[in-house]
């Protein structure tokens, strides 16, 4: 018996994980800078 | 480029260039994806599965870019002591890492229906597996450094020159297919001579620059980042002692 592979499947895994794979990186570095720099801002502040 | 050592000028230039390459990098890749998708033909061999092509490659590309701009950064570093390249390389490591293992992934998903497995210990493959663990050996070195030198010790070059020796395994992820036997097929497309047809070539290009624009956004992000960390540490640090 053989195993029927809807190739669909791995199409939209591959690209969905690429994707935001893509955007939580970008997502997160984003956040991190401005986090990073609003803390550098409040210390210059005191 | 030392014109760009001032760190004032350098966020200055960053702060316009973020966007200017972000929004480019998102528009185009996500473009070039829907592209491919929606009209690239299925391959006579490997049907509709051609299409994670559009994602996969450029990841790969940009896991060796990655670990090739961290090799650059840190000779700037090691020779010219070039103040903004070990926070450049220590920026260019986490996005270099993430599509290392994107990369990874989708080609892992690519290999079970066109090859019949998801991974084989293959030159190819483990080579660049080895790069992902290449990338989380330097990332924690980098780390261990910015702490030892916050405390006044002077361990700052050791990551650069492991990311000097580790440019070893770019040349060897690139010939790996043509130096070891490999279910990974040979480069499609190198310098002035390509393999594909245009209906794929040109998605796969526009994609690829897409996401290298992301990646410069994500390098420069990353940089702001880190040049905030030293100047708040500092600014304590001052403020500590007097």
């Amino acid at each position: 018996m053989h195993e029927r592979l809807d190739q669909w499947h791995f199409v939209w895994a591959a690209v969905g994980i690429g994707v935001i794979g893509t955007l939580a990186m970008v997502g997160w570095s984003l956040f991190a800078m401005i986090r990073a720099e609003r803390r550098r801002d409040a210390v210059r502040r005191k | 480029m030392h014109g760009l050592a001032n760190p004032a000028r350098f966020l200055r230039l960053a702060r316009w260039l973020l966007p200017v390459t972000l929004v480019p990098g998102l528009v185009l890749s996500l473009g070039a994806l829907a592209w491919g998708l929606a009209l690239a033909p299925p391959d006579h061999l490997m049907g509709v599965t051609v299409k994670i092509l559009f994602i996969h490659v450029p990841c790969v590309w940009l896991g060796m870019a990655g670990w090739s701009t961290i090799a650059m950064a840190s000779l700037a570093e090691l020779v010219w002591r070039h103040p903004l390249a070990g926070v450049a390389a220590r920026a260019a490591a986490v996005p270099g890492a993430v599509f290392t293992a994107l990369g990874l992934i989708t080609g892992s998903i690519w290999g079970r229906p066109t090859w019949g497995t998801w991974w084989v210990w293959d030159g190819r493959l483990t080579s660049f597996l080895i790069l992902l663990f290449l990338y989380f050996g330097y990332i924690a070195l980098a780390d261990a450094a910015q702490r030892d030198a916050a405390g006044g010790g002077s361990a700052g070059r050791i990551p650069a020159i492991f990311g000097l020796v580790g440019a070893i395994n770019i040349p060897i992820i690139n010939r790996s297919v043509v130096w070891w036997n490999s279910l990974h097929q040979p480069a499609s497309l190198t310098l002035g001579k390509s393999a594909i047809d245009g209906t794929y070539l040109w998605p796969l290009l526009i994609a690829a620059l897409g996401f290298s624009l992301i990646f410069g956004a994500v390098v420069l992000a990353r940089m702001r980042m880190l040049l905030a960390q030293v100047q708040t540490e500092a600014r304590l640090r001052r403020k500590a002692l007097g």
